[in-house]
This record gives structure tokens, C-alpha cells and sequence, in this order.
């Protein structure tokens, strides 16, 4: 980090949000939901027109724009908090409240995921109540790192691979352990440009050939 | 287009009914709840235009997932024509302006009340349950504390001990719809009031199942290929119910059968519950033992044109 990433004056007008709320939103809500259910699977998803304030990417802005409300609060990764700009954008499409404790938040959006604070500060949900627990967006993800992992669980029919990068060191051990100890546990989504991956915490995670 | 659709031009609802708030919390617990399969993630269930047990949760699931490029299939009791799939048809014409049909192959959302299509389902397509009563243990432990509580520590042996009365009183497992399931090797789990005859259906299927229950305010899911357990014993394995007799129209076995009584001197036939499989098998031309002359109907087709003359 070191330089300042907020940069914009402080009349900037705030950008828009989807040009066509309710079908934009349904469109990305369906992309999320098919790649919950089919974990590891690439879904499109539909961030036409969005240009959300750096270090927000637009498809992690239409996951926001289509999942959050006054409901849910929102945890933001020190990049994502030190800009004004995205705090603003959030608020005003949202309604959002942000968060500064992990375990507080409905959503955490991680826009520099290799310095991801550990799965387990997340709010894990309760025994009794498994769906309170966190879902994290990592964003800025490509699919093609050198280092795959093995899925299967729910959802997948054999097998699938997952290669999202860049993460934390020792995240797949995290990621292990949260599977453990389902039905506790976060569910993860993996943004790219355009592609989104899902893991929920019912995915069985094998690191193979490491 | 047809009446109902006229009116969605008129822009008087909200695509799909729902506000987009409502929408964005519902969506919220579909995503929990595929996330824990068989788990019932609690939701803040809205007063819909319709009375509880239309099926209230079925719809705001699916008014929640559907888009305006979706086609749209509602199915009673496995018929696309009766009383309460042709009501929610209609209100979905009516509010999102969406195709519907009756084809269990064209469709990409199916919302169901009682019955899987006989026809297997695909990836793309998502099958919407109405649900009356999520939780399996409620007959058992009516307090919400305490299933909620069973359900943390996996302390089903109460169902296990209900399955096991049946067969000291009746010789058998008589548990024959809302037969009790095993998610993921974790979550006990009510089909909704299916008969157990579509138990094994539910088994590693390859579409995307999402159960709604709007008065109890429960949303639950079980992703594609997820394993799905019926509850049985060792030595009394589950069974689903077998008809000695094929479809009276189409002559299919192997799939499920209602009885329709013809006469009052005790005339019955049988038929297929699922009535597009039915006519899908009709038009291919099997006939069943009961099925008219297909002349016969083609007479029928003719007759309102000499009635018009």
C-alpha cells in the first residue's frame, strides 16, 4: 500500500448503478445462485455500465448492488475502506451499513484478497442458526493459478477444480477448516472480471499434487 | 399474447410482484439455504394476493429467482390444469409478463405442488417446491426450540423411533408422502408432501431444488447432485409404492397413478398423476387399456365447429 488510492475530489459525482435495476440484479442474482449450486462452475455475470470507484471492481459492485441492503451489513478490506469514494457508492446504492468488525458483517468485500484477514475472524453463524454466518467476495480473481484444488460436495456431479488466485497463504488449510466444521462456516465467492466461482461451506476441498 | 399478459403492459405491478427489497431478502436465504442443503434458513415471509396453502412460498421463491426471459411451468398434484396451477400460472402471466407452458422439457423454472415430473429434469432447469409444514419433526416436537436444537446436534433418533411405531403397528413403514429425507448425510429434511413414490427422484438430481414454505416462513434448498437419503432401517429398506396396473390412457408403468372413479358402481381406472408425461406418451401414439379409439377423438375435436355451423 503506502500511496494514497483515494484520489478523487470531493465533489466527484457518485457513478450509477445497474441501467436496468430489476433485470440487471436478477440476471447477476442468478449467476451467484448457479454458481453456489454448482460450486467451481464458471457463471457470467452482468456488470453492463457499471463503473464503481477503484479498488471496487464492477463485478464485485453488482454483487453489492444485487445482495445488499439496509440488512446486511458490510465489511470492507483496508484498501476498499480507505476510499471515500467506494464507502459513498456503497451507501447511496445500497444503504449498507459498514462495518468495521468482521464478525458483525452479513458480507465482507476483500478487494486485495492476498492480505485477507483468516476465514475464521468471519462470523461463522451459530449451530442453531448456520445462515447467519459471513459470505465473502474475493475480488480481482482470475482463474488460472498454478495452484488447483480438487472439489466435492453438494452441487458437483464427480469432481471439480478450482485454480482462483491471487489469495492468503495458507488459505486452502482455512478453507478446509471451514468445511469441517459445517454446517457452521463461510461461504465464498470468487470474483473475476466478467466470471464468478462459488464455494459454500459444504464443498469438500482436496489440495492436490501441491 | 394472451388476456393476462395484456395486463402486464400496463405496468401495474413490480416485475414479478415483489418489491425489489423483498426480492434482494429472499434471494439472500435461497443463497443460505443452498449453501446448507436441507437446512430451513428462516425468512421474512410476505402477505401475498393469495391464501396460505395456494402455495404462498412457492411463489415468492420463484416471483425472487425468475427472469424475463424464463419459461414458466406451475404444476398441482402433477397436473397443469387444475385449479391452483392454473391460479398461480395466471398470476405470473399476469405480474411478469412470462412464457409458461406445459411442457416439462421446455420450461426452465417448474414450481410444483406435490409431485416431480416423471420426465427427468436437466441441469438449466430449477424446480420450486410449495411447502405447507418445512419442519419433519414437527408432529414429533411441536416447540421451535426444541427442533431447532434437534436439528444442531443431528438428534434425529425421535424420526427414526416415529418410523419404527409404524412398523410395530402396521407391519410396515406407512409413511406414504412427506416421507422424510437425509440431506448430504446431515440435515433431516421434508420433501413437502410429495408421495415417497418421488423420493428417489430427488436423489442426485441434476436440476436445482428450492423448497418454500410462506406461512412457516422457510426457504430450504438441496443443490444439484446432492446426495438424498430416505430414512429406513436395515431390515425394512425404503420402498416406493408399485401399481399393478399401467395407465389407463397411455399404458405407462413405473410412474405414479391417480385413481378417478367413473361411475358410482364402483367403476375406477387410473391414470397418470402427471398429466403432460401423459399426453407427451398419448401423442406419441401408446394407448392404454382405458384410452378411447384415437378416431373416436378425433371426432371429439371436430364436434364445436358442426355445433358453430
Amino acid at each position: 500500500m503506502g500511496t494514497p488510492l483515494d484520489v478523487i475530489p470531493k465533489n466527484a459525482p457518485l457513478t450509477a448503478g445497474f441501467p436496468d435495476p430489476i433485470h440487471d440484479a436478477q440476471a447477476c442474482f442468478r449467476a451467484v445462485m448457479n454458481a453456489l449450486a454448482r460450486p467451481g462452475s464458471h457463471q457470467n455475470v452482468t456488470s453492463v455500465g457499471l463503473e464503481p470507484p477503484k479498488p471496487l471492481t464492477p463485478a464485485a459492485a453488482a454483487i453489492a448492488l444485487t445482495l445488499l441492503d439496509y440488512d446486511t451489513p458490510v465489511w470492507l478490506d483496508r484498501p476498499l475502506m480507505a476510499s471515500e469514494a467506494v464507502k459513498a457508492f456503497l451507501r447511496f446504492h445500497t444503504g449498507a451499513p459498514i462495518v468495521t468488525e468482521p464478525i458483525e458483517a452479513a458480507f465482507a468485500l476483500v478487494s486485495d484478497p492476498a492480505h485477507l484477514i483468516p476465514l475464521a475472524s468471519f462470523n461463522q453463524g451459530s449451530a442453531e442458526y448456520p445462515d447467519l454466518s459471513t459470505t465473502v467476495v474475493l475480488t480481482g480473481q482470475n482463474f488460472n493459478n498454478a495452484l488447483s484444488v480438487k472439489l466435492t460436495g453438494p452441487g458437483i456431479k464427480d469432481t471439480a477444480r478450482l485454480a482462483a488466485g491471487p489469495i492468503p497463504p495458507i488459505f486452502w488449510e482455512q478453507v478446509i477448516s471451514n468445511n469441517k466444521q459445517f454446517p457452521r462456516g463461510i461461504d465464498l465467492i470468487f470474483a473475476g472480471e466478467t466470471e464468478i466461482v462459488a464455494l459454500p461451506r459444504s464443498t469438500r476441498i482436496t489440495i492436490s499434487e501441491a | 399474447m394472451n388476456d393476462t399478459a395484456a395486463i402486464f403492459d400496463q405496468g401495474e405491478y413490480n416485475f414479478a410482484y415483489l418489491d425489489e427489497q423483498t426480492k434482494r431478502m429472499i434471494r439472500r436465504a435461497i443463497l443460505k439455504g443452498i449453501a446448507i442443503p436441507g437446512y430451513q434458513v428462516p425468512f421474512a415471509s410476505r402477505e401475498m394476493p393469495m391464501p396460505y396453502g395456494w402455495g404462498t412460498g412457492g411463489v415468492q421463491v420463484t416471483a425472487s429467482i425468475l427472469g424475463k426471459d424464463d419459461c414458466l411451468k406451475m404444476i398441482d398434484q402433477g397436473s397443469d390444469d387444475t385449479t391452483n396451477a392454473v391460479s398461480l400460472r395466471g398470476f405470473f402471466e399476469k405480474t411478469a409478463g412470462v412464457r409458461t407452458t406445459y411442457e416439462t422439457a421446455e420450461a426452465s423454472v417448474i414450481q410444483t405442488r406435490h409431485r416431480i415430473p416423471e420426465k427427468n429434469l436437466r441441469e438449466d432447469q430449477i424446480l420450486v417446491f410449495q411447502v405447507p409444514i418445512p419442519e419433519p419433526l414437527r408432529f414429533l416436537e411441536p416447540r421451535e426450540t426444541e427442533t431447532r436444537k434437534m436439528h444442531a446436534l443431528e438428534d434425529y433418533g425421535l424420526m427414526h423411533v416415529k418410523l419404527y411405531e409404524d412398523i410395530a403397528k402396521n407391519g410396515h413403514i406407512a409413511t406414504t408422502y412427506a416421507y422424510p429425507v437425509k440431506v448430504n448425510d446431515r440435515y433431516v429434511m421434508d420433501p413437502s408432501p410429495t408421495p415417497k413414490f418421488d423420493n428417489p427422484k430427488i436423489d442426485q438430481m441434476a436440476a436445482l431444488q428450492l423448497y418454500g414454505a410462506g406461512r412457516e416462513k422457510r426457504i430450504y434448498a438441496i443443490p444439484p447432485y446432492t446426495k438424498v437419503k430416505s430414512l429406513d432401517f436395515e431390515d425394512y429398506p425404503f420402498e416406493i409404492q408399485k401399481f399393478d396396473k399401467p395407465c389407463g390412457l397411455c399404458g405407462a408403468e413405473d410412474v405414479y397413478l391417480d385413481e378417478v372413479i367413473l361411475d358410482d358402481k364402483g367403476g375406477r381406472m387410473f391414470v397418470c398423476s402427471d398429466s403432460d408425461f401423459c399426453e407427451e406418451r398419448r401423442a406419441e401414439g401408446h394407448l392404454g387399456p382405458m384410452a378411447a379409439d384415437p378416431a373416436a377423438a378425433h371426432i371429439g375435436g371436430i364436434q364445436p365447429e358442426e355445433t358453430a355451423r
